[in-house]
């Protein structure tokens, strides 16, 4: 039985300009230490997919229908307290941008050992050596002296190692990383991948992996979903994936990736914009940009076909 | 600490000196002291030989010099109306007035950090929808109104308050205040609920607003994902986000509370510097208003400065230091 298990997950925003559908008929299993990554360009949904497991999508945002099973629970059913005793202490978040992640006006010290107090009873000498633990876990220098500091005397690529650090804290059993190497220079993010990748193998932890970049899957995660317009379009093992993708989606970020053009050749781009979720396009979602569409693609929506370890939503697969 | 509060000291004494520079040349245009001070029978020679004999013939730039010399030695002059010394006459009626700004603050501080937070977390609850109306009432309506509608309901109709004076006064540490009577605190209750009813919305409205920004940040979603109680993510992450701004505005709010005392005493009959000031313009009694008006810009330094401090203290991203900013 998968850790997780992500069943016909239905997000909704009710907004004033009618109801959004953030995700549709989203599945997915999780097993224990496994490591997936969530594919896509803004607005698919990967976000909503992520917060929605730990219900904290951002107003007005709901699940509608579908189940998050978890070690025998549907998080989707359970009430706050239930949820928060999950929170932060058996499903860990990480988020995109260090620099607004961790609150200015606490000490890092003060905002991991709370977490630790917020889940078990412990004093606060024992919560703080937890904490310097991790801090050493995820190599950042003078562990000790970051205690006693403030978020703005580090730098960015620091304060993602403490956000980490606060993840591990209660030694959870999955991390959801939210595009956690977007706001980072490109000199980091390799880095910070690396150590991510590391410290889930070294304590045994699942990574859920958001990103809109194929390059950072690649290597971490060993299964990828790709999403287009609130719907998984593709999934399977991540270097089958990239190797011989099935949709066209897929293939075209593939292509769109800058170290997949030869030198010297203009970087090759999906055509057209994924499409506001006010408006998704019949049929399948991506075939007005999709250079295979035929009549039947805008009639009717492609269904998730399995095929082994794979799937992937197209009348025409590649 | 201590380069900071230097630094702070060169800028008092720079804004001071405006302030007096302000407050001095005005003097001219208040009406003719003498008016007041000799009446009508009086010959014009006399007055002439007074004027003279007062400076007040000299050129402005000597007077000017004349009253600066003076107040470095902690004289303001002497009040014409009085005859005593313009600094005395204020000193005496300023217990009078911070019992008054004290009393406002102290309602400002009890309603304004629950309604406004309250207002932040439950947007749509009917008691966040009537506080907001009231609060845009209470800007609204100008200090004296709010003071003649209490009295009116609290003194005349139910005769439950007293509608002017301090009532009974106790002296502590040369302090005299009514503060620790029953009788002065009955004599407080209305002036000091009256001050407050323009700046107690103000603070309401920007708590609340500044409380729900900061409800909607980054970090207070983070601590949601750690797991951490509700009541400790407002409270503790939203809340001390909340209190940098409002310490700055507020701080300042406090400051022209003493300015709005003007309104508050006369309508009270509140035998504070506000009243005063009032009736020292009614006798062009000019060494009185010059004074009281670098009295005020005085306090005014005072409490930025505290503000500043305590903004330092809060945000740990302010380091209180010499460098300028």
């Amino acid at each position: 039985m998968p850790l997780l298990s992500v069943q016909n997950l239905e997000v909704v925003f009710p907004l004033p300009g009618g109801t959004v559908r953030a995700l549709r008929n989203v599945s997915f299993d999780l097993d224990r230490g496994e490591r997936i990554g969530i594919v896509g360009e803004s607005g698919a949904g990967k976000s909503a997919a992520a917060f929605a497991i730990l219900n904290l999508l951002g107003k007005p945002g709901k699940i509608q229908s579908g189940r998050i099973l978890f070690d025998g629970h549907d998080l989707a059913a359970l009430d706050y307290e239930a949820m928060r005793q999950i929170r932060g202490n058996r499903i860990s978040m990480i988020f995109q941008d260090p620099m607004v992640t961790l609150n200015p006006v606490l000490t890092i010290g003060a905002q991991m050992t709370e977490t630790l107090r917020a889940h078990r009873r412990m004093t606060r000498a024992r919560a703080r050596d937890i904490a310097l633990e991790k801090l050493r876990a995820v190599q950042i220098p003078s562990a000790e002296k970051r205690l006693a500091q403030y978020p703005h005397e580090l730098s960015g690529g620091m304060r993602q190692r403490v956000v980490i650090a606060t993840a591990l804290l209660s030694d959870p059993q999955i991390i959801i990383a939210d595009e956690p190497t977007t706001a980072l220079d490109v000199t980091i993010q390799a880095e910070i991948l690396e150590l991510l990748l590391r410290l889930c193998e070294d304590f045994a932890v699942g990574l859920i992996l958001i990103t809109h970049d194929l390059g950072v899957v690649f290597g971490v995660t060993q299964r990828i979903l790709v999403m287009y317009a609130g719907r998984i379009i593709e999934r399977g093992p991540t270097a089958e994936v990239i190797g011989a993708p099935r949709h066209p989606y897929t293939r075209g970020l593939i292509d769109a990736l800058p170290s997949a053009a030869r030198p010297g050749t203009p970087l090759k781009q999906i055509p057209g914009v994924m499409p506001s979720l006010h408006e998704i396009p019949s049929g399948c979602a991506f075939h007005d940009r999709c250079e295979f569409a035929q009549a039947r693609c805008a009639a009717e929506t492609p269904r998730l076909e399995e095929q082994g370890a794979r799937a992937a939503a197209c009348h025409f697969p590649l | 600490m201590f380069a900071f509060l230097l630094r702070r000291l060169g800028q008092a004494v720079v804004v001071m000196l405006v302030i007096s520079l302000l407050s001095f040349s005005i003097q001219d245009e208040l009406g003719d002291p003498l008016r007041e001070l000799v009446g009508q029978s009086v010959s014009e020679e006399t007055r002439e030989e007074l004027r003279e004999e007062m400076g007040l013939n000299d050129p402005f730039l000597a007077q000017y010099m004349r009253f600066l010399r003076g107040a470095l030695r902690g004289d303001l002059g002497v009040s014409y109306f009085f005859k005593r010394p313009a600094l005395d006459v204020i000193l005496d009626k300023l217990p009078a007035t911070i019992d008054l700004v004290l009393a406002a603050t102290f309602w400002i501080l009890l309603f304004s950090v629950p309604v406004g937070v309250f207002a932040a977390v439950n947007p749509r609850h009917w008691f966040s929808n009537l506080a907001m109306g009231l609060s845009a009432v209470g800007i609204s309506v100008p200090v004296f109104l709010t003071a003649i509608f209490l009295i009116y309901l609290f003194s005349v109709e139910l005769g439950w308050l007293p509608s002017y004076g301090r009532g009974e006064t106790t002296e502590i540490f040369g302090w005299e205040t009514g503060l620790l009577t029953r009788d002065g605190l009955r004599h407080l209750l209305l002036p000091s609920i009256s001050l407050a009813s323009v700046i107690l919305p103000l603070f309401v409205r920007m708590i609340r607003s500044e409380m729900m920004e900061a409800l909607e940040a980054e970090y207070v979603r983070f601590a949601r994902a750690k797991g951490l109680r509700e009541g400790r993510v407002r409270m503790v992450h939203a809340f001390k986000n909340t209190l940098l701004p409002v310490i700055t505005v507020g701080g300042v709010q406090i400051g022209i509370m003493v300015a709005y005392t003007i309104l508050t005493e006369t309508v009270f009959q509140w035998p504070g510097m506000g009243f005063m000031f009032l009736e020292a313009i009614n006798r062009a009694d000019t060494p009185l208003i010059v004074a009281y008006l670098i009295v005020v810009g005085l306090i005014f330094v005072i409490v930025n400065t505290v503000v500043d401090i305590v903004y330092g203290l809060v945000n740990p991203a302010v380091k209180l230091t010499g460098k300028p900013a």
